[in-house]
């Protein structure tokens, strides 16, 4: 007798939440909201992820993980889709992968700072009085800043 | 029809792509360290503007055609890019100028392109969108700073104008492709907010200037050969070589 294994979106879920983003490593890319939607047909996983920048390199990096991931745990049949619409929100951010931001010492985006200004919360002594470096950081989805008080250069996630 | 979809998707494609190889020769050569990573940023979201747009039109054209082989293996006749974005870096303003000229045409154009009925154009342009606002707001603060800075910043803001205005008329001069679109309608606010900018910046608006065009259409300047025999010298030089 052959019994159906069903595929429950669960599993496949809890497999994702270990693949991360590989340019800010502690979120992984649910907290990050790239994955849209996860359908099963049978054996047959689709994942539809959306990128969050249009030029990050970091999704096809993104993509292989996916992929490597559950064919680790014993999926094979994976097809990945990347849709552009609706557009790639920081809104989408999960709170834990805000904290886990912050505890990294990124940032996290802020609708107050939609446009990057001084005054963005320091993540390491939580002082206001910061200053606003560039709005471009060591990658696309970051601007850079200082602390006034600490001292300490940080990242800023911008929002998107 | 299709065959201007195609054509259009192409132009967008060309263009962005070329300005990001531009900006991209400014990595390592930036004039200080954060703009050198500001520059180079805008670089990597026009490359991934132009990707988006290649694989597109890859789609579109079917059979074995990627974004690579759009990309690597086209002629310059075959390049439908503005002149504007082909034009020599030229010193720090210069870059700053062209990219401003560019971001401002970019902006309202992708704003209409957004609402475009071809739905992946549409998507491709909202999401462009999003960055191309901090391009216009950083390409526009560095014209105001140079324009209105010392008396050498702004007279190489005079020279870049006096380079770069004369390819600035071809963005509203529609090609047969570009259907989608009406960018004739782009131009007067394209010129307001340059005017505004140029005022901020204490910076003399153009008039009577003899407008280049061509590009759209692939005739171009002297420097677009130079500029893909770097962008296309591996896939010439080992054909279907891959990382
Ligand atoms: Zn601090």
């Amino acid at each position: 007798m052959v019994v159906d294994k069903e595929i429950s979106p669960n599993k496949i879920e809890q497999i994702l939440e270990t693949v991360c983003d590989p340019e800010v490593p502690v979120l992984t890319i649910m907290d990050l909201g790239i994955v849209r939607d996860i359908k099963i047909n049978g054996e047959e996983i689709e994942i539809i992820i959306t990128p969050t920048y249009t030029g990050c390199p970091a999704m096809d990096m993104i993509a292989m993980n996916i992929r490597l991931a559950l064919s680790e745990n014993g999926f094979h049949k994976v097809t990945i889709t990347s849709v552009l619409a609706p557009a790639w929100t920081t809104d989408w951010m999960s709170e834990t992968g805000k904290q886990k931001l912050k505890a990294y010492g990124i940032a996290a985006p802020n609708k107050k700072f939609d446009i990057p200004a001084d005054g963005v919360e320091c993540p390491q002594c939580n002082s206001l009085n910061t200053k606003l470096i560039s709005e471009f950081g060591s990658t696309a989805c970051k601007a850079l800043y200082q602390c006034n008080d600490c001292k300490e250069p940080f990242d800023y996630f911008k929002c998107h | 029809m299709e065959n201007k979809l195609i054509d259009h998707i192409l132009h967008l494609a060309d263009t962005t792509l070329i300005l990001a190889q531009r900006n991209a020769e400014w990595c390592g050569h930036g004039p200080i360290l954060e703009q050198d990573i500001a520059i180079t940023n805008i670089s990597l979201d026009l490359l991934g503007q132009s990707r988006n747009f290649y694989q597109y039109a890859a789609i579109l054209i079917g059979g074995d055609t990627d974004e690579d082989k759009l990309a690597y293996l086209r002629k310059e006749r075959e390049f439908k890019n503005l002149l504007l974005v082909e034009q020599p870096n030229g010193d720090w303003g210069q870059t700053i100028l062209r990219q401003y000229f560019f971001s401002q045409y970019q902006y309202l154009l992708f704003e209409k392109l957004q609402n475009s009925k071809d739905e992946q154009l549409a998507a491709i342009s909202a999401k462009a969108l999003k960055e191309i606002k901090y391009h216009l707001r950083w390409s526009s603060e560095w014209v105001v700073r140079l324009g209105d800075g010392t008396g050498e910043s702004r007279s190489r803001m005079l020279k870049a104008i006096d380079e770069l205005w004369r390819y600035t008329g071809e963005m509203f001069v529609p090609a047969a492709y570009e259907t989608a679109v009406d960018i004739i309608s782009l131009k007067n606010e394209w010129e307001q907010k340059v005017k505004t900018i140029f005022e901020e910046s204490s910076l003399p608006l153009p008039e009577n200037v003899f407008m280049q065009t061509g590009g759209k259409q692939g005739v171009h300047t002297e420097h677009l050969g130079y500029i893909l025999a770097e962008l296309q010298y591996v896939q010439r030089a080992y054909p279907n070589s891959t990382w």
